[in-house]
């Protein structure tokens, strides 16, 4: 351990990640705690023909307190929200509360898709007055809860988007705008969807650039996909004029819901102008992250477009008794549907619960405290945060430095850095997203973090990370030679 | 705070304007956390607790209460995307553990890290063939049983392609390869068949589907899951170019239709290969650490020209998935798809005995599930059946379609009564 790896005496905890080291290696694969191969159809007990079945299979068998220790010590390998704070921008990491874990685990949230409505009036209510409040929160006039994250919402509304240009006779159009500093997966949609996409470069204050929009704009705009506030933090002030010539050439506006979190009861997509959206209920509605997923990404819709939403879509039915009831039905001119189901359910259960217990009130107060938190943290940190005003969260300039080291550097610091290199209008970005559960005190650790990491030379930002259960790992050499399984190991 | 940020109010930092604000009256309630758990409780409670005997690519086999307590350990929940892998090994380690077990499962090399479901995997398979393809073919052949949200899945992802979906038949359960035969041509980009079906009868014919698709330079691509792949022929033996299905089987209990999409292929596609990889590296100490690999395919380096649009996906449910496989073992796998077969068998065989019932309907081997004939009309029979908790399918006019899986020999047992009572 090299000096400088100490944490400075400003305040900020030292943290040590876990690390196990077992013959000169960290802690051991499964399949290098045991390797057990079963063979099959060599006894009598094989209730199938050999030619039905494989050979054999080979995996490891290991007893449950093993298997215990195994798993928490890969958790203990691992920084999540609960062990500090984690200002990922644009991916709004906020506390998930434990409550809602336990109302997901429900026996009763627990039944098959192929169940008859008479016998799921529980899950179609909730699904119902989920619907229902997402409506309410973005301005939308209908909701389908199908695409199970983000981008595949983000395919719902491509495709909602070609259906109603089809139905209108107008399939010709073929492109789809989409400013320079939006998410990938905004792209890699519109191609999936088999647009073309129009690159929208920003002005030079952040935003979209009227005259260059006005420039892409054609009779072949699908569709133009942004976010509010953008990637930047901005809002994109201009937003009813943009809705405004979108709408002139007959194109649809879609919001990209990832950054809801800064609007929550102060502004919403519908009023905007915006005619389909996604909400990103991992991000805004606080369900886990769950080291990469399961997420859920709802679409609202006006009603112009709501016949076209995936099947199948819940509603009241209106069969006279006194308790409502509700079922499913098909949209007229579906587009089909994006999942296998119905999405992912035991997600859109917490993301119920927790709009159930925050109410008007508490989604204002978390966007309050959100683009609070963001500002203030911005204030006690020396990079420079080239684009203002920003909300939610901001962009932050490494200037001299290499954002990529200085993010490893700060996990020295025992929080995780913000997201580096993107969007990359701001010169070695640090997209930095604190969201609204952190206290004054965790942001000045963090501040307290940025700084320290600020004034340190290159070469210790080159040598970081020293305290995390692996130092500096190297990623040419994954790529150059993929090795993407424990088989492919043993070839060595 | 808003003193070191220059401000009298939080307002004053909203840059919104005032056209189009808004005054945050949603008319939601707010409620205590305790009040909240008794209103999705009670909201839940409206569905009838019965015992499932369904399946059609959804699952609910019992998870080992390991499963629960070690997936819920708040570093698993609390994490996301392994952006830094130098403080997130331990989640790096199960993705790439987890990649291990579906590669000894298929004899493929490649796994990725998940997809969102059975359905979007396969989705995904269609738009890799559509990348890879050697002729100027733009036909995808499915079974013609293929379950609607598959279906319709497909449709759309290959909606921004050329590609068409087309049907083949089935006979007696399985695919008819003379149909198949006689269907399949240069134009042929991809093959899809499934193994169990969809009817739950074990495919005989892969090895020949196989030789089909790679006489018409087609990709084959093979539609199963975990469990049966403990058991069934190996996806690799029979040629398997691409296997999906939703890996959900293992670790998801009914989620009402959540899942994890499995996909699976060779290495000729590394490069082509949709979603997250996780591979093997070295650190600054030189010892082994893992790492998300190949980025350049993903779509937040490659855009537009991405393999997929996917980022966010379902992680933590391979999690579980990797969990429950480990606490089964390898014996504990195989034993649990043979019991498949057989407890599927033996329920047949009781429901055969019934007067007014065929089962199973299809004259071949089955995995977990069966068709049963009936020849009243098949639907008051699951109404009664409803009404006396059971859940089974409707599949047609008199065919009832039940699945053994998660479900106990007491409660089978029970289920055969009820269903005697309510076809005598
Ligand atoms: C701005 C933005 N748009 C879209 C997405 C895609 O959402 P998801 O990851 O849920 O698919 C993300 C986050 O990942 C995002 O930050």
């Amino acid at each position: 351990m090299t000096n400088n790896a100490e944490t400075p005496e400003d305040g900020s905890v030292r943290y040590d990640q876990a690390r196990y080291v077992e013959n000169g290696q960290y802690e051991p694969l499964l399949a290098e705690k045991d390797q057990t191969r079963v063979e099959i159809g060599d006894d009598d007990d094989s209730p199938l023909p050999d030619d039905l079945t494989r050979d054999s299979l080979e995996l490891p068998e290991l007893s449950e307190p093993e298997l215990a220790r195994h798993y928490t010590r890969l958790s203990q390998m691992i920084y999540g929200i609960d062990s500090g704070p984690y200002p990922l921008g644009s991916c709004t990491m906020k506390y998930n509360p434990k409550f809602t874990e336990d109302v997901a685990a429900l026996p009763s949230a627990a039944v098959h898709p192929d169940r008859s409505e008479r016998s799921t009036q529980g899950s179609l209510e909730l699904m119902y007055r989920l619907q229902d409040y997402l409506g309410r929160i973005g301005g939308m006039d209908a909701v389908t809860l199908q695409p199970p994250a983000g981008a595949a919402g983000e395919f719902v509304g491509i495709r909602v988007a070609a259906a109603y240009h089809e139905h209108n006779g107008e399939g010709h159009r073929d492109e789809v705008i989409i400013p320079d500093s939006a998410h990938g997966t905004n792209f890699a949609t519109a191609a999936l969807g088999g647009y073309d996409v129009v690159s929208l470069p920003s002005d030079e204050d952040g935003r979209v650039d009227l005259e260059a929009l006005e420039a892409a704009l054609s009779e072949n705009t699908a569709a133009l996909m942004l976010t509010n506030p953008n990637t930047l933090g901005l809002f994109e002030r201009d937003i009813t004029e943009i809705a405004e010539m979108v709408h002139d050439v007959g194109g649809l506006l879609y919001y990209d819901g990832a950054n809801l979190n800064a609007l929550l009861g102060r502004a919403r997509p519908g009023d905007m102008g915006f005619d389909v959206m996604h909400y990103n209920v991992h991000k805004t509605f606080a369900t886990p992250h769950g080291g990469g997923g399961p997420g859920a990404g709802p679409v609202g819709v006006v009603s112009e477009l709501a016949p076209f939403l995936p099947s199948p879509r819940v509603r009241e039915s209106e069969d006279g008794a006194s308790e409502p009831s509700y079922e499913l039905f098909e949209p007229d001119h579906t587009i089909g549907k994006v999942h296998g189901f119905q999405g992912n359910w035991l997600v859109l259960v917490k993301t119920f619960a927790y709009i159930a217990r925050l109410g008007d009130a508490g989604l204002a107060d978390a966007s309050a405290k959100a683009v609070l938190n963001a500002n203030y943290l911005a204030s006690q940190i020396g990079y420079d945060v080239p684009y203002e005003p920003f909300h939610h969260e901001f962009v932050a300039s490494a200037g001299e430095q290499d954002a990529a080291d200085v993010a490893k550097r700060m996990l020295d610091y025992g929080v995780h850095p913000p997201t580096t290199k993107w969007p990359e209008i701001v010169p070695e970005a640090l997209m930095t997203e604190p969201t609204e559960v952190e206290s004054k005190a965790t942001l000045d650790r963090l501040a307290a973090a940025f700084n320290a990491v600020a004034d340190e030379a290159d070469g210790a930002l080159e040598a970081a990370p020293n305290r995390t259960t692996a130092r500096r790992i190297d990623q040419t050499s994954a790529a150059r030679n993929p090795r993407l399984s424990w088989h492919a190991l043993e070839d060595e | 705070m808003l003193e070191a940020v220059g401000a009298a109010t939080v307002e004053e930092l909203f840059d919104i304007p005032p056209a189009i604000e808004f005054d945050g009256a949603f008319g939601i309630d707010a409620r205590s956390e305790r009040e909240t758990r008794r209103l999705v409780r009670s909201m839940l409670d409206r569905n009838d607790t019965l015992t499932e005997l369904l399946g059609r690519g959804h699952y609910g086999y019992y998870i080992p209460s390991l499963v629960d307590h070690l997936a819920d350990r708040s570093e698993f929940l609390t994490s996301y995307t392994q952006y830094q892998p130098e403080v997130s090994q331990g989640f790096l380690q199960v993705l790439f553990e987890y990649q291990s077990l579906l590669v000894e499962l298929t004899g493929l090399e490649i796994a990725n890290c998940s997809m969102y479901d059975a359905a979007t995997a396969l989705g995904e398979a269609a738009t890799l063939a559509e990348r890879v393809r050697e002729t100027s073919g733009h036909r995808v052949l499915v079974p013609d049983r293929l379950l609607e949200g598959r279906r319709s899945t497909l449709e759309n992802y290959v909606a921004g392609t050329d590609l068409v979906v087309e049907e083949y038949p089935l006979d007696d359960g399985v695919v008819d390869l003379e149909a198949l035969e006689g269907m399949v041509d240069e134009d042929v980009v991809m093959l899809y068949a499934e193994n169990p079906t969809v009817r739950g009868t074990i495919e005989e014919g892969l090895e020949s589907i196989g030789d089909l698709a790679t006489a018409h330079d087609a990709l084959y691509v093979l539609g199963s899951d975990p469990i049966a792949l403990s058991l069934l022929q190996r996806p690799a033996d029979v040629g398997a170019d691409v296997v999906v299905g939703d890996a959900s089987v293992l670790g998801l209990p009914t989620s009402y239709g959540m899942g994890l999409g499995l996909f699976a292929t060779r290495e000729d596609f590394l490069r082509q290969v949709p979603g997250r990889l996780v591979g093997v590296s070295e650190d600054a100490t030189d010892r082994r650490a893992y790492t998300l690999t190949l980025q350049t395919r993903e779509q937040h380096i490659r855009r537009e020209r991405a393999t997929s649009n996917i980022c966010t996906n379902q992680a933590w449910v391979a999690l579980r998935t990797a969990i429950h496989a480990a606490s089964l073992g390898p014996h504990g796998m195989v034993d649990l798809a043979k019991r498949g077969v057989t407890r599927a068998e033996d329920l047949a065989e009781h429901l055969d005995e019934m007067t007014g019932v065929a089962a199973p309907v299809h004259d071949r081997r089955h995995f977990r599930e069966f068709v049963a004939h009936v020849d009243q009309p098949a639907a008051p029979i699951a109404e009664d059946l409803e009404r006396r908790g059971f859940a089974v399918h409707v599949v047609g006019e008199h065919e009832i379609q039940v699945c053994v899986a998660g479900v106990s020999d007491a409660k089978l047992e029970r289920f055969v009564a009820a269903f005697k009572e309510v076809v005598q």
